[in-house]
């Protein structure tokens, strides 16, 4: 592992790695898919739509067909609202298209616990009735607490739960690179 | 890809009760707009209903008759997945001689999670926040304010002119009796626009120059130069307390038709709360005509009314110290 930008911090993927591996799995999606045909992307807010809209534009580059991109957020669809406070801010959900029998792949910066992609699985269902659902990462931390995995996945980095895996994306942060940052002990995990 | 160039606000919702404009900052409100932007798409679904206030319960208590805005908080809590009890006053315990705190007390030990209150006297839904340990909401108190209708009001003029900093706003009609228009007068000058107001004397209530806003009598003056026409519903009661000669009268005065718009921007936007008193404030080929985006603030009301719900339930998490699941 390369040493990253800070104390205690490691950079797991750079700007580089980080453009091969969305490569990579746009060939694999096309490579499954057998093409574009039926195919959309969606990508989860914030990092995970711009993401997919990344991936879109390599698939094109691959297969000359444009894909259809949207943005989910997941924010009413959270398991913890009523659990955290103040409510988070919503951004709007913007899919410019009918999802009712494509096949759809979900992209997301980090596989965690899970959650957020089960909440994203709801919400997709209350906009319609997708032929299948995949599921794209760029990073699985592992500790899920929910059935479910990514069918493709840009590295898998080992964590432990006092870690906090950080993605920046030139569309919103100073850098293009992902890190495993320790967490402050006082913001850990409480009993 | 509509608004993109919007800034996003990252003000958090920290306030129990929405009472009215008055107290709210300008970050306070652009965070209400960005919210109710965000949820607008919800009612463009063939499924228009999220699951974020599953389990929670509205209660509509108006002592007053309304039907949008009654029915506006009715579809915003359904849009959300809430549970939501209408309460109209004629059909209550009030007319056996219970207090309205006592009422909202019984309310309360059902476990509701929000109070929507109208009610003709200004200051009824403060004093039961003060009481209540539920979110409570002013949905209009006498004269006094009404900040869901001016909140739909600012979202529709930005939809529309895409800004509303250095805006020129008319609002006319019965200003000394409109909660609507001092609602509009917080938020709007709060957010940079130059407010003039524009009645017959009587109907203008005395030192409202020093809320900041520009004062004329004669309706030419309100209509020139004017972004944004904003007319109000005069009430036939009016009349009958002398206040207005006669709705003919002020319809010759004040009224606005086709021929005075003639004395507008080409851009003009023309609003009005409603139930429109077609032929008095307005002519009817104004209300249905281009300029009119008076179904628009309807629609609009729906996700204003959607995020303020949305964002008063971020904080009423520690009712008995626990966190409700």
């Amino acid at each position: 592992m390369t040493s990253g930008n800070g104390k205690g911090n490691s950079r797991v993927m750079d700007a580089e790695g980080l453009r091969r591996a969305l490569t990579r799995i746009a060939h694999e999606i096309i490579e499954r898919h057998k093409g574009t045909t039926g195919l959309a992307l969606v990508g989860i807010r914030t990092r995970g739509a711009f993401l997919a809209q990344r991936l879109a534009k390599e698939i094109e580059a691959i297969d000359h067909h444009p894909v259809p991109v949207g943005a989910l957020d997941i924010t009413l669809y959270r398991d913890d609202l009523s659990r955290i406070a103040p409510n988070p801010i919503v951004r709007a959900t913007a899919i410019p298209f009918d999802l009712t029998d494509l096949s759809i792949v979900l992209v997301d910066d980090v596989l965690f616990t899970g959650r957020t992609i089960r909440a994203a699985l709801n919400a997709i269902s209350d906009l319609g009735r997708p032929k299948q659902i995949q599921l794209a990462v760029l990073v699985d931390r592992g500790h899920r607490e929910l059935p479910i995995r990514a069918d493709y996945v840009g590295k898998n980095v080992p964590t432990s739960l006092q870690e906090h895996v950080e993605v920046q994306l030139n569309e919103l942060d100073e850098r293009e690179e992902v890190v495993i940052k320790a967490l402050a002990p006082a913001t850990g995990e409480k009993p | 890809m509509a608004t993109t160039a919007t800034p996003v606000h990252t003000t958090q919702w920290t306030r129990k009760d929405l009472l009215g404009l008055r107290e709210l900052s300008a970050e306070e409100i652009h965070l209400i707009l960005q919210t109710a932007e965000s949820l607008r798409e919800i009612s463009l679904r063939p499924i228009k209903k999220v699951p974020a206030l599953r389990g929670k319960t509205v209660v509509n208590l108006f002592f007053e008759p309304s039907t949008r805005t009654r029915t506006s908080f009715e579809l915003a809590a359904k849009r959300l997945s809430a549970d939501i009890v209408n309460i109209a006053a004629q059909s209550s315990s009030l007319s056996k001689g219970e207090t309205v705190l006592d009422m909202v007390k019984n309310l309360e030990a059902f476990k509701v999670n929000f109070l929507v209150i109208r009610h003709a006297a200004a200051g009824v839904p403060h004093l039961i926040a003060r009481h209540a340990t539920s979110a409570v909401i002013n949905a209009g108190d006498g004269a006094h304010e009404h900040p869901t209708q001016a909140l739909l009001d600012a979202f529709t003029i930005k939809e529309k002119k895409g800004r509303i900093e250095g805006l020129n706003v008319s609002i006319i009609g019965d200003i000394a009796h409109s909660r609507v228009a001092r609602s509009n007068i917080w938020g709007l000058t709060k957010l940079g626009a130059h407010v003039t107001v524009c009645g017959p004397p009587t109907l203008m209530p005395p030192a409202i120059e020093q809320l900041g806003v520009r004062v004329t009598y004669k309706v030419e003056d309100a209509i020139k130069g004017a972004d944004v026409l904003m007319l109000l519903r005069i009430q036939h009661e009016r009349q009958e307390h002398m206040l207005i000669p006669s709705l003919r009268e002020y319809r010759l005065r004040y009224g606005i038709d086709a021929q005075r718009l003639k004395g507008a921007k080409p851009d003009v936007l023309i609003m009005h709360p409603g139930p429109v008193n077609r032929g008095v404030e307005l002519e009817s080929s104004v209300a249905d005509g281009p300029y009119s985006v008076i179904l628009d603030q309807v629609t609009n009301g729906l996700a204003v009314r959607m995020a303020v719900l949305y964002l008063l339930s971020g904080n009423q998490k520690d009712e008995e110290g626990l966190l409700h699941a």
